[in-house]
């Protein structure tokens, strides 16, 4: 008989010895009771491709697949909840397996790669179509049953019905049955609900690990305990492609509870991507031991060609840099001729500094290289670039690879590259035992992937009306691509693509957009919203600073600037490689009604326009990201001395059609205390190369103590029938201009360049 | 040899006694619902009681605990239904969850100290807990609610 073992949210990544995960992957993939997974009409390509999300025990109990990853952001609420929805399956029966990283079956659109706010957008629709087959497989198995026309019977609650006697049977009474059924593809493909017939999509439940994680029984990357395993921490060199050129570990050895010190080799001449730094590993029986071994190591590092680098004087190049632009990605009109005949032209520089992550649970991943397959436990973002990646550093092949995706302590953008569980494998392997990889926090912020320093010149002409005639903005940045093309100078149409090429001010006849030279001395990666951070906070600054300049009103001089609701044609100003998020443009269309929307309801809410008592200010923003459209309105009460308060923020978001508003909500929350730290704290710098700031003490974040209590979230509903758009993302751009925009109007100086200076604010 | 007592179990400790209780929980017996976040008294995701405070782990050595009584999130309430856990729960408190058992020890000693805080005691008693993924406001809420149970 075929069987499901019935497995608790509570006991995920549980089984013995932690190898829960994996056990239950196979499980679930292997012995399903019904295979709703039969996804021929939804993939796109019409290609057969088996996929498992659903199963059902005799007993009624419901397992859903979540094959993405949950870092803070609900995912594995959001997508089963939407299965739930469509299978009629009743909610407080139904338990969350996590998938291991595997395309052959959970690869369609999309891949499992968890980021740019992309897991509801491009799996709303598959996960409907993977309910309605089970739906489907237990009403038909009922109608069977019973001799009865297939039209008139109905699932509804974890029963299916029959309308005319009366009958009903619980879905577990109907598993075996079902399970006997082929699932219907093509033109035989089950109905979807009508949008009215929803009881679990748009509503708020619970998050399914809740209970978890209010009483420490949530698994996150280091609390997976394998017998005989050991742990690692890794002494990299402070300055990037550098190398140990010797080292002594005599001392290290000496500490009780370190057993070895085994070195990782450098990168070399080859692109970062996600591959391990390099250095020296630190190994033991626990944790403080080969943290205090790492302290004893003496080694004399070679520190390569990124030595010069130092911020300091990096900035005043990117400064020049942007303003000599160069590369044109977008022009509309004659901005040269504009800019000649203005009334009036305005320009500024803008500076956004280099941010690292900090998610709260630092990088880590247990490996077992000991064995074939090798299997990994690790908080990624990515399961399968982390097979890749530790298999390239094993030399063996992909499918020899294994991962089993933990909860995440947080991510942002850092899980997504694996280098730490390549080192665990390398590690592994060498000692012939299972390794937990441990980063440090000194080491994350230190060794990691920096969101981009970017320096921009923004320039508006104006004519004698008071209308802006000309934009011109142009951005300079190291690019993310150099972790694949170390030697490239210049930014990418992806990171182009950010808000700074849809830049939406399409009321401005002439307009030029472009890009200046940079060389990376650092690894680049992505961070929560990415580039969009600095291009919205650039832009909105700059139009608070055009308001000011002719007179107008701010609110009044963006929708002017917005323009009429239209769907914003760049190839018609010559961009033909616009990013759009991955996405096609016909499918999510930059659509400036929406963002003109947002940014009224969020003046609305906030009482825009009303009289504020001295000391005070109220500052706006509105950005597209990820496909959302999101206004940000923030008051704030500024001390003499200036240090100030955030009193109030509203946040308008239109992200489409929504699952969980309670998530959209704690992530828009979420999103504008991320802002906060953007705005006021985050500053990475370097000297000889290497990056100053090392803990929470001068790398500071928000805390409650500074942290905006009163965010109000206001779903804007005007858009709920288009497609789902990105979420987890969107609400942090926004925040920054709007603090920006409010503290001018409060004290009366500018602010051009992040972190804000709150000495800078003081009243003299 | 360090005694002391964890979630009312007698333990014996032979190791390093300089060991952050931390890593002892952790590490030695098993006890994960303790979070490292930063490793040197910045985060407070490690915190637990002694006694009857709250306490950074990372900053407190095995040795400073001996003869005392340990409460960590496992211990904090036998079905996980303390007060706090369970105003937790009625706001959705948690985003990725890593900071918040930290976040709800700190909690539970603050209103054991102080049932009834101010907005501003809340703020400053919670101001030790970071939360990257920015759930202060239903935390204050939530320590609201607990508090009108305590
Ligand atoms: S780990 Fe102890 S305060 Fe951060
Ligand atoms: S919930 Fe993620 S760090 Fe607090």
């Amino acid at each position: 008989m075929t069987r499901i073992v019935n497995v608790s949210r509570r006991s995920m990544l549980k089984g013995a010895g932690g190898f829960g995960a994996l056990v239950l992957g196979a499980r679930i993939v292997g012995r399903p009771m019904i295979n709703a997974a039969v996804a021929a009409t939804s993939v796109g390509t019409g290609a057969f491709e088996p996929n498992v999300f659903v199963s059902l025990d005799t007993d009624g109990s419901v397992a859903i697949v979540c094959h993405r990853s949950e870092m803070g952001q609900g995912v594995r609420t959001g997508l089963p909840q939407i299965v739930a929805d469509e299978m009629e399956a009743d909610w407080s029966r139904v338990s969350v397996w996590q998938a291991p990283g595997d395309p052959s079956r959970y690869k369609y659109k999309d891949n499992q790669n968890t980021d740019g706010s992309r897991s509801i957008r491009h799996h709303f629709t598959i996960m409907r179509e993977m309910g309605a087959q089970a739906r489907d497989l237990l009403e038909r198995a009922a109608a069977r049953q019973w001799g009865v026309d297939r039209g008139d019977v109905y699932a509804r609650d974890h029963r299916v019905h029959h309308t005319g006697s009366g009958r009903s049977l619980g879905f577990g009474e109907l598993a075996q049955a079902a399970a006997e059924l082929e699932p219907a593809g093509g033109d035989g493909a089950p109905r979807l609900k009508d949008p009215s017939e929803w009881k679990y999509i748009g509503r708020d439940l619970p998050i399914v690990d809740l209970y978890d994680m209010t009483t420490g029984g949530a698994t996150y990357g280091a609390d997976v305990r394998l017998p005989g395993m050991k742990i690692a921490v890794v002494a990299r060199c402070p300055v990037y492609r550098g190398r140990a050129k010797t080292f002594d570990a005599t001392e290290a050895l000496e500490v009780p509870g370190v057993e070895q010190v085994i070195e990782i080799p450098p990168l070399g001449d080859r692109p970062a991507e996600f591959r391990p730094l390099g250095g020296v590993a630190v190994i033991g029986a626990n944790t403080w031991s080969v943290m205090q071994g790492r302290g004893k190591l003496k080694i004399d590092w070679e520190p390569g060609p990124n030595e010069s680098h130092d911020t300091d004087t990096y900035e005043s190049q990117l400064i020049e840099s942007a303003r000599a632009g160069g590369h044109v990605i977008r022009e509309r009109g004659e901005p040269d001729g504009a800019f000649a005949g203005a009334a009036k032209v305005h320009e500024a520089d803008y500076y956004v500094p280099y941010f690292i992550h900090t998610p709260m649970e630092p990088p880590v991943a247990v490996v077992d290289a000991t064995r074939t397959p090798v299997r990994i436990w690790a908080a990624t973002q990515a399961p399968n670039e982390t097979r890749q990646y530790v298999a390239e550093a094993l030399g063996i092949d992909q499918a020899d690879v294994a991962c089993n995706v933990t909860l995440l302590g947080g991510a942002f953008g850092r899980k997504s590259k694996p280098d730490f569980a390549a080192e665990a494998a390398i590690l592994s392997k060498r000692v012939g035992a299972p390794v937990r990889m441990q980063w440090t926090r000194e080491d994350e912020i230190q060794q990691g992937y920096y969101h981009a320093c970017c320096a921009q010149n923004l320039k508006a002409a104006v004519d004698d009306s008071g209308k802006v005639t000309a934009w011109r903005q142009s951005a300079a940045y190291p690019s993310l691509m150099t972790l694949w093309e170390p030697e490239r100078n210049v930014g990418s149409s992806l990171e182009n693509g950010l808000g700074l090429v849809d830049m939406p001010y399409n009321a401005v006849p002439n307009i030029r957009i472009e890009n200046g030279e940079a060389r990376a001395h650092l690894r680049i990666g992505w961070y929560r919203s990415v580039n969009n951070i600095q291009h919205a906070f650039a832009m909105n600054c700059f139009v608070n600073e055009l308001a000011e300049t002719t007179g107008r009103d701010h609110v009044e001089l963006l929708l002017e600037l917005i323009g009429e609701p239209t769907n914003l044609d760049l190839t018609a100003d010559g961009v033909e490689d616009y990013f759009n998020y991955g996405d096609p443009i016909a499918d999510w269309p930059i659509m400036t009604g929406r963002l003109s929307n947002v940014l009224r309801v969020a003046a609305d809410k906030s009482g825009w326009g009303k009289s504020l008592p001295r000391g005070h200010g109220l500052g706006i923003a509105c950005h597209r990201s990820f496909h959302s459209y999101v206004a940000t309105a923030v008051h704030v009460a500024v001390q003499d001395d200036g240090n100030f308060s955030i009193p109030q923020v509203d946040v308008a978001v239109d992200c489409g059609r929504y699952v969980n508003p309670d998530r959209v909500r704690s992530q828009m929350e979420g999103a504008t205390v991320y802002g906060n730290t953007v705005a006021r704290h985050g500053r990475i710098t370097t000297k000889q190369g290497a990056v100053e700031q090392s803990n929470f003490h001068d790398y500071p974040i928000s805390r409650i103590s500074d942290a905006p209590l009163d965010v109000r979230v206001h779903i804007v509903e005007d858009y709920t029938d288009h497609r789902p758009c990105g979420v987890g993302e969107p609400g942090v751009p926004p925040f920054a201009p709007a603090l920006a925009n409010a503290l001018y109007q409060a004290s009366g100086k500018r602010i051009r360049r992040l972190p804000i200076d709150t000495a800078e604010l003081a009243r003299t | 040899m360090i005694e002391l007592k964890v979630n009312g179990v007698r333990r014996a400790y032979y190791g390093d006694p300089n060991m952050p209780l931390l890593w002892y929980l952790r590490d030695e017996i098993g006890l994960a619902g303790t979070k490292y976040g930063c490793g040197v008294g910045l985060c407070g995701a490690c915190i637990v009681h002694v006694g009857d405070s709250a306490r950074q782990s990372c900053l407190t050595t095995v040795a400073d605990a001996a003869g005392q009584e340990v409460t960590t999130i496992e211990g904090l309430h036998p079905d996980g239904n303390h007060p706090v856990q369970r105003a937790w729960r009625q706001h959705d408190v948690p985003q990725c969850g890593f900071c918040q058992t930290g976040q709800i020890m700190q909690a539970a000693a603050l209103l054991a100290e102080n049932p009834n805080p101010s907005d501003e005691e809340i703020v400053e008693g919670m101001s030790g807990a970071v939360c990257r993924c920015g759930t202060y406001q239903r935390i204050l809420a939530a320590v609201k609610t607990a508090a009108e149970e305590v």
